[in-house]
């Protein structure tokens, strides 16, 4: 049996039916990690010791005939910017190269009560401002589809574990689509579900009314079992979202699914957007399969969006530059020897080990707090994010769901994109919208261009995590049959 | 558009400081950013009130009582520094 190819459910399947044990799914993900053939560079820290500690444990508690977990022998990947206790947590900075967290994220405690196995902490850029992993401390991750090529960004290295056979699973986070656009380069499902759904308590924030947590599968199955054991109302975030546990409380991965009397919408804004040939084709061949699954599919208007990027690009700095404050070099990261005052310890601290695109974020995003900027700017792209979700609410009047390409472009060269803001900023403009309204969004392959993944961003309303989950089996499956 | 005036101001607010080509280099960065926010101002937002959270739901306040789960021992909070003493971060003196 190889171990590799096995999807989560069927490794699961097979622990309890004691065909494998957790040593062997542990050891054998370890193995490819620590070979790296491609030198994918998906991981930061792994935790080998930690791995196979709990991999023994969880094969005693097999033996002792006791209840398993929902993740149960599962290897996965978590994103460098998600607090493990006693676990180096870095955010991809090398500010952080030292610091070790004394606690836990409450999605890592979620994750150790379900059993599943934490293999190490995946690369990233740096405190997850990024389209590419390439402004990450710890150097690049490669697309293990084209590795020489970017993974995408800024959950790259989660994206490539999972793709790379590092990982069966991984968690990430999205903020302008740094969960969908990394699984879209390395042909994996991503999702994001609605704002304050899975716990930011222990995430490091870079702009927290847009951050949310998200898992990279396989497969849309083994995705929405991950996302189903993550989603949980948590009281100590204060933006989660009580009713959590309603959302998914339904959901049956067996049923059969098709899309009859869906409506799906696609925003005529989109359409008008500069975007590869090739992806082109294969959204339009995407439609034709929603078509013949029942979905019915109309364009309509939606002419806020035209002003996503620009609103998410003042936010996501305003917010950063004010996140970012807490870096101080006091209590944890790297403290300067070269100062004589507070001033120059704080200052020389951050300008010794941020990166150059992090202090980019910071300075744009308090230009754009201080004086006169704060009303033209921020203030106004507040009511432009009003108006942007009010194009949202107007559609989910009629439409169950609105899809999209991804991303735009291809997954690209490594290094080619890496001098240029202009590329990266227009890399997000089909995801950004989703988080400025807090909406839930998944990514599906939905085919290759030049051997190139693509995938298809389907977007549900606010806690409609049921109907988007449906749409992509239902699509995922037209795919698979040659629909 | 931005002076280097601009950027010394920016510099102190945001505790980070540009030296040699990252100083013409940051103009240039801030200056290409702002061109592509203009865009912005075309947008009629009269009336229009900010929105700040994407949910309508308000912050839950919880008792204050000690929570043992929820705590971190002095040598957990102190951990991640050698700067320490007396059970303190360790600073400069600050007062005259």
């Amino acid at each position: 049996m190889e171990i590799l190819k096995l999807t989560a459910l069927e490794i699961r399947e097979k622990l309890i039916n004691k065909e494998i044990t957790a040593l062997e799914i542990t050891e054998t993900y370890l193995d490819e990690i620590k070979k790296d053939k491609n030198s994918l560079n998906a991981y930061i820290t792994l935790d080998e010791e930690g791995a196979i500690s709990s991999a023994k444990k969880l094969d005693e508690k097999v033996k002792n005939g006791k209840k398993l977990g929902k993740l149960a022998g599962l290897p996965i990947g978590i994103k460098d910017n998600i607090s493990t206790k006693g676990l180096k947590t870095t955010c991809g900075s090398e500010f952080l190269k030292d610091y070790i967290p004394p606690f836990n994220a409450s999605l890592i405690k979620t994750i150790k009560e379900e059993d599943g196995i934490i293999l190490g902490k995946n690369n990233l850029d740096e405190f997850a401002m990024g389209s590419s992993t390439e402004s990450s401390y710890y150097g690049v991750t490669r697309n293990p589809l084209a590795i020489d090529k970017v993974a995408g960004g800024s959950s790259g290295g989660s994206a490539a574990s999972v793709a790379g056979n590092q990982a069966i699973l991984s968690v990430g986070t999205d903020t302008g689509g740094s969960v969908r656009q990394p699984a879209s380069f390395c042909n994996l499902v991503g999702i994001k579900p609605t704002y304050g759904t899975i716990s930011k308590f222990g995430v490091v924030p870079m702009a927290n009314s847009m951050d949310q947590v998200g898992v990279f599968g396989r497969n849309v199955k083994d995705a929405a079992m991950f996302l189903d054991v993550l989603m949980k109302y948590d009281k100590n975030d204060s933006t989660s979202y009580m009713d959590t546990g309603k959302i998914l409380r339904n959901l049956d991965l067996n049923e059969e699914v098709d899309l009859k009397g869906v409506k799906i919408g696609i925003p005529r804004e989109f359409l008008k957007w500069e975007c590869d040939e090739g992806i082109k084709l294969r959204f339009r061949e995407g439609i034709e399969i929603l078509k013949s699954l029942g979905a019915e599919i109309h364009e309509l208007d939606m002419p806020y969006l035209e002003y996503g990027n620009a609103c998410y690009h003042v936010l996501s700095t305003a917010e950063a530059s004010s996140n970012l404050a807490r870096f101080d070099g006091i209590r944890y990261g790297h403290r300067t020897e070269n100062y004589e005052d507070l001033d120059e310890l704080y200052t020389n601290s951050r300008t010794e080990t941020f990166g150059f695109e992090a202090k980019r974020r910071i300075t744009f995003g308090t230009y754009l707090l201080t004086g006169e900027e704060r009303e033209k700017y921020y203030i106004k792209s507040l009511k432009v994010r009003r108006l942007i979700k009010e194009d949202f609410e107007r559609a989910f009047k009629e439409y169950d769901l609105l899809v999209s390409p991804t991303t735009p472009n291809l997954p690209y060269d490594i290094g080619i994109e890496s001098n240029g803001t202009k590329s990266m900023y227009d890399g997000d403009k089909f995801t950004i919208p989703v988080n400025l309204a807090g909406l839930p969004a998944i990514t599906v392959p939905s085919g290759k261009v030049d051997g190139l993944p693509t995938g298809i961003q389907i977007i549900g309303n606010m806690y409609d995590e049921m109907s988007l989950i449906k749409a992509a089996l239902a699509f995922e499956g037209g795919i698979k049959n040659g629909i | 558009m931005i002076s280097k005036e601009d950027i010394k101001k920016l510099e102190e607010t945001s505790m980070i400081k540009f030296e040699g080509k990252e100083k013409q280099e940051i103009i240039k960065k801030i200056e290409e950013s702002l061109s592509r926010i203009q865009c912005l101002e075309e947008v009629d937002t009269e009336d229009v009130e900010p929105l700040y959270q994407v949910f309508d739901y308000n912050q839950k306040l919880r008792e204050d009582k000690y929570n043992e789960e929820m705590t971190l021992t002095r040598d957990e909070v102190l951990q991640n520094t050698e700067e320490k003493e007396y059970g303190y971060f360790k600073l400069l003196n600050i007062m005259d």
